[in-house]
């Protein structure tokens, strides 16, 4: 399979006579690109680009730092997801405030937070609603098995963002050329592919949802690169044993009761109109920003200083290219969120890209 | 974040269920699949079943991993 695909990568590409820029959305294909080495296989003309799928490092500063002004509340136990821990806000860390003594849960699941304030019903338990379409229905769940069983210690703080709009705000802002985009296979295990055709038609850019093994993406960039010799611009689903057309109809019916789109803001990309998931008036009592009113205060928060996450998010530039990089920077001291979440871009190339020929 | 892996539903009952992680058994919720049944491959994100695969898909699944396997033996 795999010899199969490397020679049909190689007959597209020499049918475009310029360089490709191909987009990989997805922290978790990154990796997966990176651990395989499938750089060193992409023909000259082919180049990939990460983007702005790692939840974490999309996660605004200010977020962070809400967070950590929650944990100095009385009774309050934060319950989130591990890669939460150590991204750096203008206030320290949720590990260093742990650290200091602040009651913070780390699950697996979100229903383990609902499983907490049942127990800790002395605590306010608050969970860090952070992630794509994916992880949204999992937290929106909770929020439902929260108000049948009325548990009054209960609430989200959301953040939840969705994909499509940054794939498109990035095209928008022609900062970068983007060729194609490799799709998150998970988000649109939930979505669907249709997610993505507004990008195909509007922006002519061709799309494939692409699986996670280090094959499928490899195929996925084939796919990308033959429809970019074809001329065409068409949303293709690579990642077929996972993802359906329509997608996970109980999933999104479930979105869609709790949540609501609104605008977000994303790191390094802004605030992008009908980006991100908020909570509906219904399950008002369950949003955090309303069990503390502080959380609906704007923060100034600046990126650290020398550190171009933004940039990187955006796929205008590579880790090398930041003067930090390696040096002050580096996955036990991590200055920027994308060095410290397993899926981030600078994670990544710290880990894999010196071996690599080519990045 | 993502967990690609297929697994098995062992136990079910009502919307909770047991899945079977290369030996470690894991508490996993089905409320979002459509008819789930002991026996099933599921793809599991944060705790929930997220997707259920055929029979196919698990195969295809194994035949990329094989042919991984074997590039990985080779390159040793
Ligand atoms: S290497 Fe560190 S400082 Fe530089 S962009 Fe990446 S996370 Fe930021």
């Amino acid at each position: 399979m795999f010899k199969e695909i490397k020679e049909n990568l190689r007959h597209w590409a020499k049918q475009i006579d310029r360089p490709l820029k191909l987009m990989e959305v997805c922290g978790t294909h990154t990796m997966a690109a990176f651990r395989a080495g499938l750089r060193s296989f992409l023909p000259e003309n082919v180049n990939l680009l990460s983007g702005p799928g790692c939840p974490v490092c999309v996660t605004a500063g200010d977020y962070i730092d809400h967070v950590i002004r929650l944990t100095a509340e009385p009774n309050v136990m934060i319950a989130t997801f591990g890669d939460m821990l150590r991204v750096p806000g203008n206030l320290g860390s949720l590990e260093i405030a742990r650290a200091q003594g602040a009651d913070i849960l780390v699950v697996y699941s979100p229903v383990d937070a609902v499983l907490a304030a049942e127990k800790y019903s002395d605590k306010q338990v608050v969970f860090l609603g952070v992630g794509f379409e994916t992880t949204a229905p999992t937290v929106a769940w909770t929020i439902q098995a929260a108000a049948e069983k009325k548990l009054a210690n209960y609430s989200v703080f959301c953040a939840h963002k969705t994909m499509p709009q940054a794939m498109a705000a990035l095209l928008q802002s022609k900062e970068v050329r983007i060729d194609g985009f490799v799709c998150p296979g998970h988000v649109s295990v939930i979505t669907g592919t249709k997610l993505y055709t507004f990008i195909a038609e509007e922006y002519k850019t061709p799309c494939v949802v692409a699986g996670f093994e280090p094959l499928d993406i490899f195929q996925a960039i084939t796919m990308l690169v033959q429809q970019c010799a074809e001329g065409r611009s068409e949303v293709e689903n690579q990642y077929q044993r996972s993802v359906k057309e329509k997608g996970n109809q109980a999933a999104q019916a479930l979105l869609a009761e709790i949540f609501e789109p609104c605008d977000a803001k994303w790191r390094g990309l802004g605030v992008i109109s009908g980006s991100g998931l908020q909570i509906r008036a219904k399950y008002a009592d369950y949003a955090a920003e309303n069990k503390f009113a502080f959380l609906q205060e704007k923060l100034a928060a600046p990126e650290p200083i020398g550190c171009r996450c933004g940039e990187i998010l955006r796929g205008v530039c590579i880790p090398f290219e930041c003067p930090l990089f390696q040096k002050a920077c580096t996955p036990a001291n991590p200055i920027g969120a994308c060095m410290v979440s397993n899926e981030g871009t600078c994670a990544a190339y710290y880990k894999y890209a010196q071996k690599q020929r080519k990045v | 974040m993502c967990l690609a892996i297929p697994v098995q539903i062992v136990e079910l009952e009502g919307t909770q269920a047991v899945v079977d992680m290369h030996g470690v058994r894991r508490p996993v919720q089905v409320n979002l699949l459509q008819n789930p049944e002991v026996g099933d491959y599921v793809l599991v994100h944060a705790g929930f079943a997220i997707q259920k695969w055929s029979e196919a898909d698990v195969a295809e699944y194994h035949a990329i991993m094989e042919e991984m396997n074997a590039m990985d033996e080779k390159a040793e």
